[in-house]
């Protein structure tokens, strides 16, 4: 799905469309290699790595396979992240607050309600999606670096209330979190494979939503938004409910991956919503390379490889590795890991214009 | 012939009453914008009629872009009044006026330069429609969307080009497809800020093409330098100087009118370089 995404994103068109009107398109002039290239080489792929994500728990151990949860859950935020910045155009340093809402919710649900999870991620989403409907209200009537600052604040807000609040445990955090179960009276998810599934159920879930609406008129119309809003109000669009739509989409993926991420851990505190992971996340997005799905759920997963096991081998040194890390990206891949590909296509394209 | 010309050296139009009525689909009445002490647009009064070919020239500075981003709603007038289609819109946005079928194009083409030439006709289409916040896709009416987008780009001659990221097009693509996109609004009205500007003689025919083909429910007003176009095209021709509407009238009676010969028309062609694009 994320390998399908980024084919696409340019020309979403190419499934509605039968092959016969193609032939001048410069891609596909060169036949079934070029097919192969931009039909079956990504679904492959795609099948490819959603085998090996699901086999993951049946060659790895305990620990590894708790990390590969976190990072399916923190690539969810991620791509929550993008929906915003890549896609609309509008930074942001907020999405942990809805992340955290999803969490704290779910948590909170299932030490006093019920272990079901899938009640849990029900309410963890529609918890941060009516949050972000809120706060977005104010938020997207600015944009660019004031924007940025107001999703700080949401996020330093909410990281406060967290950090205060008895309910949610306050500066301890959030225990006791009971295992989710998947059926009324069912088994609890105790083992870290079972769960690891769980979360990854969660997170394929969470993308297709994100794939789905990036295909959809909303998705053309935040495109639209990041190209320009003048030219979206000439043509009779207001941009204020499109930004507020993405905004709530954005909200409800990253309370999702709240919900996915308080399953993994069982245990929720402040600083799991910090300023840090927000600034993760948006690096994240950068690294990946923003606008597309699957590049920064790639950035995603390794940004956490970094900060959790490569640093755990060389003394906790992981935000220097990760400077360093951003630092080289920066340079040698100026459009994120996705941007590496894209850039050599839209190269083609220009050739032949 | 002369009479009907309207020089407009300090009396002023009248009849704020019969704005709304019948032919006219575009009426100005005392229209003003003024940038500090600098009055880009003084008091244009103006009438389109409907269906009609309308044309505005005028010197470099006259205030011709000023004059549609007012009428379009982009910028506020300072003062006047802008009736469409009978209807008072000085105090709708620019989103308001495109959705009830006034749009423009901008003299710097303006474009989603990161989107597909298709999906910028998708984005276009989907307002008119009025999906353009479905989060989902919908293959039934997305696949209507896309036809109707497709139709679109065709007619300004773009089919090869529909999968072309839109900031990989030349200057020329982008001025076609810029037509295609106010066309995908639905418009009655649409204000070309010289649509061939950079464009190819080859394109500029077909922009002719484009523009002679619509139906008559599609007003058009262009402004062009290019003389062979304007009197190609339109049967109505407005000339701005300065920001005053100096003539008003038919081709043969503003290139008859004396003031318009003074303002603009006698200077030798080589004063004005944008002259320089002859189909
Ligand atoms: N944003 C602005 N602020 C101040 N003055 C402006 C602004 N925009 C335009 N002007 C001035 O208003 C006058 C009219 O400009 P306008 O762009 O409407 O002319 P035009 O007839 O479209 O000219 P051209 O043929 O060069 O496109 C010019 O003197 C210009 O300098
Ligand atoms: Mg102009």
């Amino acid at each position: 799905m994320e390998a399908r995404t980024v084919r696409d994103d340019p020309d979403a068109g190419a499934d509605v469309d039968g092959e016969d009107t193609k032939t001048r398109d410069p891609d596909r002039d060169r036949g079934w290699s070029s097919r192969s290239r931009h039909v079956v080489l990504p679904r492959v792929a795609l099948g490819v790595v959603l085998l090996v994500l699901a086999s993951l728990p049946l060659f790895l151990a305990p620990y590894p396979i708790g990390l590969a949860g976190r990072m399916l859950a923190f690539a969810l935020l991620v791509i929550s992240v993008d929906l915003l910045t890549g896609v609309t155009g509008m930074p942001t340093l907020g999405q942990v607050a809805y992340f955290g809402t999803g969490a704290y919710t779910a948590g909170l649900v299932g030490i006093h309600i019920t272990d079901n999870g899938f009640v849990q991620v029900a309410a963890g989403v529609g918890a941060a999606a009516v949050l972000a409907l809120f706060t977005g209200a104010i938020a997207v009537r600015t944009s660019g670096i004031v924007f940025l600052m107001v999703t700080l604040a949401i996020g330093e807000l909410v990281h406060q209330v967290a950090d205060s609040l008895s309910v949610v445990g306050a500066s301890n955090g959030l225990a006791g979190i009971p295992a989710v179960t998947l059926v009324p009276g069912g088994e609890p998810l105790l083992l870290a494979g079972y769960v690891y599934w769980w979360v990854l159920g969660v997170f394929l879930v969470g993308l297709l939503v994100a794939y789905l609406v990036l295909k959809s008129p909303l998705g053309r119309s935040m495109r639209g938004v990041r190209d320009g809003e003048q030219r979206l109000h000439a043509i009779g669009q207001h941009t204020y409910p499109v930004k507020l739509a993405a905004y709530v989409v954005a909200g409800g993926i990253a309370g999702a991956a709240g919900t996915a991420w308080v399953a993994q851990t069982r245990f929720f505190s402040p600083g799991d919503l910090g300023f840090d992971v927000a600034a993760f996340a948006l690096l994240s997005v950068v690294l990946g390379g923003a606008g597309t799905l699957w590049g920064p759920a790639i950035g995603a997963a390794v940004v956490v490889l970094v900060r959790d096991w490569l640093s755990a081998y060389v003394d906790g040194k992981g935000a220097l590795m990760l400077g360093v890390l951003f630092v080289v990206a920066v340079y040698t891949l100026p459009r994120g890991i996705a941007g590496a590909r894209w850039r050599r296509r839209s190269a083609t394209g220009r050739d032949t214009a | 012939m002369e009479t009907q010309v309207r020089h407009r050296k300090g009396h002023r139009m009248t009849s704020t009453s019969a704005a709304g009525a019948g032919d006219d689909i575009l009426v100005l009445e005392e229209l003003t914008l003024r940038y500090g002490a600098l009055a880009a647009v003084d008091h244009v009064s103006l009438r389109v009629r409907r269906g009609g070919r309308h044309a505005l020239i005028g010197p470099n500075g006259a205030g011709k872009s000023s004059l549609f981003s007012v009428v379009a709603g982009t910028q506020r007038a300072t003062e006047g009044t802008v009736f469409f289609d009978g209807q008072d819109v000085s105090g709708l946005t620019e989103v308001g006026r495109a959705r009830v079928g006034l749009v423009r194009t901008f003299q710097h083409s303006s474009l989603f330069l990161g989107m597909s030439v298709l999906d910028n006709a998708r984005l276009a289409v989907e307002r008119a429609e009025g999906s353009p916040k479905r989060p989902w896709p919908n293959p039934r009416r997305d696949r209507r969307i896309t036809e109707a987008a497709l139709r679109h780009i065709g007619s300004v001659g773009l089919t090869d080009r529909k999968e072309a990221l839109c900031g990989a097009l030349s200057h020329g693509e982008r001025r076609q497809l810029e037509v295609g996109l106010v066309l995908a609004c639905n418009p009655s009205l649409v204000l070309f800020d010289e649509p061939t500007a950079g464009m190819s003689a080859a394109e500029t025919e077909r922009f002719s093409e484009v523009v002679e083909s619509l139906p008559a429910e599609i007003t058009t007003v262009v402004v062009e330098h290019d003389l062979d176009v304007v009197f190609r095209l339109a049967d109505r021709i407005s000339v701005l100087s300065a920001g005053r509407l100096i003539a008003d009238g038919t081709p043969e009676e503003v290139r008859a009118d004396e003031a318009v010969r003074e303002a603009y028309l006698g200077k030798p062609r080589s004063e004005e370089p944008l002259f320089g694009t002859v189909a």
